[in-house]
């Protein structure tokens, strides 16, 4: 009978912080660039220069720390952590190991939790671009400075579904804080994983290897594999793991040793004297903690009870802060939220395909969308027009007004004064949860309201006119 | 050497440590290993001086990385000649009244020991008052510039124009200015004479401590024996936090980027390699050696941190001694005069020295040296150092 392995992993992940300007100098953090642009004499660690830190970085981190429910260290400092290489130019990068600013959090996925161990701060390094043809390697250091969190996990994955279930619980915390935009391949979020593996059964950890360069999702599953099964074929033949670093070559989907413990560096660690211990007031720790956003999970959970709208639904609509909000806004303008649901999940990502844009490069009129969503769902304009529209509202450059376009291209808008006295009066009589809802003070009940007209007016008002009846009704 | 002040100047120029950048005037720190550079910027304290109307004479000499005695190991020429004398130091040119005053990096008391062997004045003012922004950096947690000039007046006005907060140092203090008026009168001051650091000092520097006192009581001060117990641990922690700092603050230096790059290498790693051992003298490397092994795996707990603990125990020993004087007074070095001796002693001879200088420097404490004694003071109590000084030199205490 085959003998039954369990995988243990560690994980460290790195996020570059969206600070316009670098942890210890005004330098612009932007991604690209042509080389050693975005550098001074500070980034570039020529002597005389002096680290100041920029206040945004620990106000990002504290939020962090508070999204992963770790204990805020409320005196925190820098280390300097030694090692010389070309892309470091001070030869030491201004870390955290003694006093990192957050300890002891966790992350839940699905039904399991994840224990953070801590978070620190830090400086990015360099890079290094290895010549194509010559022996050269050139330094840019761009990235030299730029912030950076390192979450450090206890070793608590046995799957590698659930590394990925983290890191993508990473992201949505943070891309709704707004810190980062946690993208795997342009580095700003980069995971060193930590792997062992035991018998079923055992409770002590066996020897762990470190593979690092690994850039996206899927990579870190195959390295996951790759590891697991190359360290149980070493102790299934009676060999010894030897503790070491590995390198992940995605192209071969293979790992190769880098260094061993014996000749891993001492970073000799010791606090950074030029920066003064920082002191985490009760102020700043609060407005801290009132910043913090409804994250994804307790937002899908409240969109299916307010909205009504089905789970799976919910779930697509919170995987980005921005859609969530613009889901939002557009059922407030008086959109039906099913309908909504449905545009932003479908309609608005197929037609950003054809326009080959992303779904970050996009911030349309809500208004402007509901006032389409109704048109279309309505029956004023046919689907075919409707995803027309969409395409051109969300390629406009400047404002953008769907009724002028509807009547433009010879799809205006009937208005029957008479049929909408009517149609209101009697989704007033047909709806009083809402109109209890509304009179009592929660005025967004009104969406539903004049989404409810809308429908049984096919389009035959202008929702500004549906509007203006309907409050005056509703007095 | 042109930019190196040589000859006679009169008027009110300043000359600027090796140690301290000066945009234009190549910035060796007295090492070879930064031949050849020049500096994108000035420091922050020149910049003050330049901008309140203040000519810069050139750059004064400094052994290297200034962790020498007196700069007795510097590339390219030593302040120390075989008569005893200084040559090219900020203290010498003072004395010689080649310029006006002098800045100068106090990490491990120099130019406090050139003062009192030239006889003219340095203060070290409190860790944070004049920013760092510009220094070589070697001892980061305890160095700071300090102004040499020939009285007391002087060093107060030069101070006054290079102190108060700069942003571009996370460790600067607040205050925008200080005025430096706010000093005790010597008249009714409470001096403590500190007996460890007097016994430690030879018969000739005693009797220098013993007439200082003797005239201070005749100003209408008291003075007191007092003892500092710690001062030999200080000693100790100063110079380990000194060398594991300087340490990684020089380990930048590869030949590449900036200064000196050895002609002879094959590869990265001999250029790196022929470049240091070229480029860095004994001392230095002593300093690295040390200051590795203190922070390496295993040895932080037993020995740097160990450091920090007696810094804060020092501070607070010190604390308690200024609840009861406003003043210490003790030698600024064992010796009236120094010959040269061998780089290879260097390492024991500064430590050994170092007795006399290492708790301003480890607590950020100011200390000023004047008439070949020095006094340490109170945290900001600068202005109280700084009447001392004057009513010993004969002008009116404030
Ligand atoms: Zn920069």
């Amino acid at each position: 009978m085959p003998e039954r392995w369990e995988t243990v992993i560690g994980l460290e992940v790195h996020v570059e912080l969206s600070t316009k300007s670098k942890i210890f100098c005004a330098c612009s953090t932007a991604f690209g660039g042509s080389p050693n642009t975005h550098c001074c004499p500070v980034c570039m660690g020529l002597p005389g220069t002096l680290p100041v830190l920029n206040q945004k970085v620990l106000e990002y981190a504290v939020r962090a720390g508070l999204a992963l429910h770790c204990t805020i260290d409320r005196e925190t400092r820098f280390d300097r952590k030694n090692y010389f290489y070309p892309d470091l130019p001070k030869a030491y990068q201004i870390s955290q190991l003694y006093r990192p600013i957050a300890r002891g959090g966790y992350v839940d996925i699905g039904g399991k939790r994840i224990r953070i161990h801590e978070m620190h701060m830090e400086e990015d390094a360099g890079k290094l671009i290895h010549s194509d043809y010559g022996h050269e390697t050139y330094p840019d250091y761009n990235r030299a400075g730029v912030p950076l969190l390192e979450i450090v996990s206890e070793p608590d994955f046995r799957y590698g579904a659930e590394v990925v279930a983290y890191l993508e619980k990473i992201r949505s915390l943070f891309t709704y804080l707004g810190i980062s935009d946690c993208k795997m391949q342009e580095g700003s979020m980069r995971a060193d994983v930590n792997l062992s593996v035991r018998r079923v059964g055992e409770s002590g950890y066996g020897t762990r290897t470190e593979t690092k360069n690994i850039n996206s999702l899927r990579a870190i599953e195959h390295a996951i594999e790759s590891e697991r099964s190359r360290q149980i074929h070493i102790l299934s033949g009676g060999g010894a793991v030897v503790q070491e670093t590995r390198h992940w070559n995605d192209d071969t989907k293979s790992s190769t040793a880098m260094r061993s413990k014996e000749n891993a560096p001492d970073y000799r660690y010791f606090p950074e004297p030029d920066l003064p211990v920082i002191h985490i007031s009760e102020d700043f720790l609060q407005t801290a903690r009132d910043s913090l956003p409804e994250f994804a999970e307790a937002r899908q959970a409240r969109f299916v009870s307010e909205y009504g709208i089905p789970e799976k639904h919910a779930a697509r609509l919170t995987v980005r802060r921005e859609t969530a909000e613009l889901f939002e806004a557009v059922v407030s303008h008086g959109a039906d939220a099913r309908d909504a649901a449905n545009w932003l999940i479908v309609h608005v990502p197929h037609v950003l395909r054809t326009l080959s844009e992303g779904v970050e490069d996009i911030a349309p009129d809500a208004a402007e969308l509901a006032e389409l969503i109704r048109s279309t769902e309505g029956g004023a304009v046919s689907r075919a027009d409707g995803l027309q529209i969409l395409e051109a509202l969300l390629s406009a450059e400047g404002p953008f007004r769907v009724a002028d376009y509807i009547r433009e291209h010879g799809m205006s808008v009937e208005n029957d004064e008479g049929a909408l006295e009517d149609v209101i009066r009697r989704v007033i009589e047909a709806n009083p949860k809402a109109v209890g809802e509304y009179h009592s003070g929660k005025t967004k009940a009104i969406g539903f309201l004049i989404g409810q007209a809308m429908k049984e007016l096919k389009g035959k008002s202008t929702p500004a006119a549906v509007h203006e009846r309907m409050e005056a009704a509703l007095k | 050497m042109g930019q190196y002040v040589t000859e006679i100047r009169c008027g009110g120029a300043v000359a600027v440590d090796d140690t301290i950048q000066v945009k234009g005037y190549e910035t060796r720190a007295g090492s070879r290993i930064l031949e050849g550079f020049r500096p994108l910027f000035s420091a922050e304290a020149v910049e003050r001086l330049e901008r309140a109307g203040y000519e810069i004479a050139g750059k004064s000499a400094v052994g290297e990385f200034g962790l020498d005695l007196l700069g007795e190991f510097a590339h390219g020429g030593a302040n120390l000649d075989a008569s005893g004398a200084l040559r090219g130091a900020a203290a010498e040119l003072v004395a010689a009244g080649s310029v006006k005053g002098a800045l100068c990096v106090d990490l491990n008391g120099t130019p406090r020991r050139a003062a009192a062997l030239s006889g003219v004045d340095f203060l070290k003012p409190t860790y944070g008052t004049v920013s760092r922004y510009g220094v070589i950096p070697c001892a980061c947690s305890g160095e700071q510039i300090g102004v040499t000039a020939k009285a007391a007046g002087e060093v107060r006005e030069l101070l006054r124009v290079i102190a108060g907060h700069d942003p571009k140092d996370g460790t600067s203090l607040p205050t925008e200015t200080y005025s430096y008026n706010d000093g005790k009168a010597v008249a009714g001051m409470r001096v403590g004479l500190v007996r460890e650091l007097s016994a430690a000092a030879s018969d000739a520097v005693q009797a220098r401590v013993t007439n200082c006192a003797g005239r201070l009581r005749g100003l209408g001060a008291t003075v007191d024996e007092i003892s500092l117990p710690l001062s030999d641990a200080a000693r100790t922690a100063w110079n380990l936090l000194l060398c594991a700092e300087t340490c990684n603050n020089v380990s930048r230096y590869d030949g590449v980027k900036f200064g000196y790059r050895s002609p002879d290498y094959r590869n990265i790693d001999e250029l790196y390699v022929n470049s240091r051992t070229e480029g860095l003298n004994f001392l230095t490397k002593a300093v690295i050696l040390y200051g590795s092994d203190v922070l390496s795996k295993g040895r932080y707990f037993t020995c740097y941190d160990k450091a920090l603990k007696v810094r804060r125990l020092v501070w607070e020993q010190v604390k308690a001694l200024f609840k009861d004087y406003d003043a210490l007074l003790c030698p600024a070095c064992a010796e009236t005069a120094y010959r040269p001796y061998d780089i290879k002693d260097a390492f024991a001879t500064v430590f050994a020295e170092s007795l006399f200088t290492a708790v301003p420097n480890l607590t950020g404490l100011p200390a000023m040296v004047s008439g070949g004694v020095q006094f340490f003071a109170d945290t900001l109590q600068e202005g109280t150092l700084l009447n001392l000084a004057e009513a010993l030199e004969g002008g009116s205490a404030k």
